[in-house]
């Protein structure tokens, strides 16, 4: 599903975040990307919804080179991706709405795609009819993110990718959102890719997890957490080990972390 | 503020000004019931017209200077280049009180409608500008990048982020400059016209000494400034609703 081929990207001149970096993704896993702040997390999922480009080499999606935002893709933020004059119902909608005003010219929107404004389906999946005429501002933390959700998913992806989309929120809320992601997945049969800092979150959503460090990242050190997605997962023996194993590492990085950022 | 506030307000104005009157005695300050009475007899006597003049200046100038300055200052929010190149300009330009174009526009353009509408738009054009370039420049770059990233390319962002973005920004600037653009728009009116309040004002208060009609004029003038201002705010509540929920 994603490929990363010799992969190189940097920040002004050599200094590199990636630097020929391979990484592949099979269709419909569950990834988290876990690392340190400033190991290039987020810029790797910018580059997979292709928001950036690369330096060099390039990232395949359905072994398509990636030169722009790809249709079936959907990308959630940790927070202020909703348009703060429009209801949760417009936000929602807001996708169809982009598509709608280009038509299915193959870029936008996929070529096969119907022109419709339709989100009441994913507005009730979300728990959202309720709130359907309120703005952001009037929403909890939560129920923003899962109106993003609702506008992402609107889209029909095939893959998506979030960036910390949980980590303002309080514990239960978290949890709860969490759950409903990978139900999500499930349902819509999704590749998701998940960044995050924490160690407990990368734990419970990543069947598979990338462990990124100090840059510049060369070789992909992937950590295999099959048993999650599993209920009960957070209370498992697995899921303390792992948890552990993960924290660990990340104080690896950190200690060697004054001798390469020198 | 409500409408018991108002008519509060509304009532305490006009027992001040009849305290003033009974204490200042002379005829430079007449009583509200009289002036009252001399505006409803003006009204069918031409002030109506000077009233519709006034409005369709400012009307004009206001439509004019949003369709020539949110345009660009959307484009200059957009474009930190295009910013970056004109931004001392319009820095230096901003500050100046428009008000003393006023000569300079009137020798340009001389008799009529022309001048005046101009000096209303340059007060509204610059502050229109500065603002919307504002809010499209300070757009959060998330907002975008998530927009972008359902497809939006440049054409779309324009239509569904930064022109619903503008229109707080432009709506602001209204209700910031209206009051200024009224009041300049008297001084504007003294000149090389015989139409509009400012100059029926002048008119009755320096030449034809009709005190009661000079304050009728003042009493037109305040209205078309109170009416511009609610409706700059009833438009707002109108057009951005999502800026008054709690």
């Amino acid at each position: 599903m994603i490929e990363t081929k010799s992969l190189s990207y940097a920040y002004g001149l050599g200094n590199f975040i990636f630097k020929d970096f391979n990484w592949a993704v099979q269709q419909g896993e569950t990834w988290a990307i876990l690392g340190p702040s400033g190991c290039g997390k987020t810029t790797l999922l910018y580059l997979l919804a292709g928001l950036r480009l690369p330096s060099s080499g390039e990232v395949l999606i359905s072994n398509q080179v990636l030169t722009r935002p790809r249709p079936h893709t959907g990308l959630i933020l940790q927070d202020y991706g909703l348009l703060p004059w429009a209801t949760v119902r417009q936000n929602a909608s807001l996708g169809l709405r982009v598509r709608n005003f280009y038509g299915p010219d193959g870029t936008h929107a996929p070529e096969n795609y119907l022109p419709h404004v339709q989100v009441d389906p994913w507005l009730e999946r979300l728990g959202l009819v309720a709130l359907a005429d309120k703005y952001p501002a009037q929403l909890s933390g939560g129920q923003r993110q899962r109106t993003a959700i609702a506008r992402t998913l609107a889209l029909q992806p095939d893959l998506l990718l979030m960036d910390e989309p949980f980590s303002s929120l309080d514990a239960p809320t978290r949890e709860s959102l969490q759950n409903l992601t990978l139900e999500l997945q499930a349902e819509n049969k999704l590749t998701l890719i998940i960044v995050t800092h924490s160690i407990e979150e990368a734990a419970v959503l990543g069947r598979k997890i990338l462990l990124l460090s100090t840059p510049p990242n060369i070789q992909a050190e992937v950590i295999e957490n099959l048993t999650a997605n599993q209920p009960e997962y957070r209370n498992s023996l697995e899921y303390l080990h792992l948890t552990q194993a993960l924290r660990i590492r990340l104080e690896e990085f950190s200690t060697q972390e004054p001798a390469q950022s020198a | 503020m409500n409408r018991r506030d108002l008519l509060f307000g509304v009532a305490a104005l006009l027992i001040l000004w009849q305290l003033a009157a009974w204490i200042v005695q002379r005829p430079i300050l007449p009583a509200p019931v009289a002036v009252g009475a001399v505006l409803i007899k003006e009204l069918g006597r031409g002030l109506i017209d000077h009233f519709l003049v006034s409005l369709w200046r400012v009307l004009a100038s206001t439509m004019l200077s949003i369709f020539i300055a949110a345009p660009l200052g959307l484009i200059l929010g957009q474009s930190q280049r295009l910013n970056r190149l004109f931004s001392p300009l319009v820095y230096l330009i901003y500050p100046i009180p428009k008000v003393v174009f006023v000569p300079v526009v009137l020798l340009f353009l001389g008799l009529g409608d022309a001048p005046k509408i101009v000096i209303i738009f340059l007060i509204l054009f610059f502050q229109i500008l500065v603002l919307v370039r504002d809010q499209a420049a300070n757009l959060r770059p998330e907002l975008l990048q998530s927009v972008r990233s359902l497809g939006a390319g440049r054409r779309a962002l324009f239509r569904y982020v930064y022109l619903p973005a503008s229109l707080p920004a432009i709506l602001t600037a209204l209700r910031q400059s209206v009051g200024t653009a009224v009041a300049v728009l008297y001084i504007a009116e003294l000149y090389a016209t015989q139409k509009g309040l400012g100059y029926y004002i002048y008119l009755n208060g320096s030449t034809l000494l009709n005190y009661e009609a000079m304050y009728a004029g003042i009493i037109a003038m305040s209205l078309l400034g109170l009416g511009l201002y609610f409706s700059v705010d009833w438009l707002e509540h109108r057009l951005c609703p999502w800026q008054y929920v709690s």
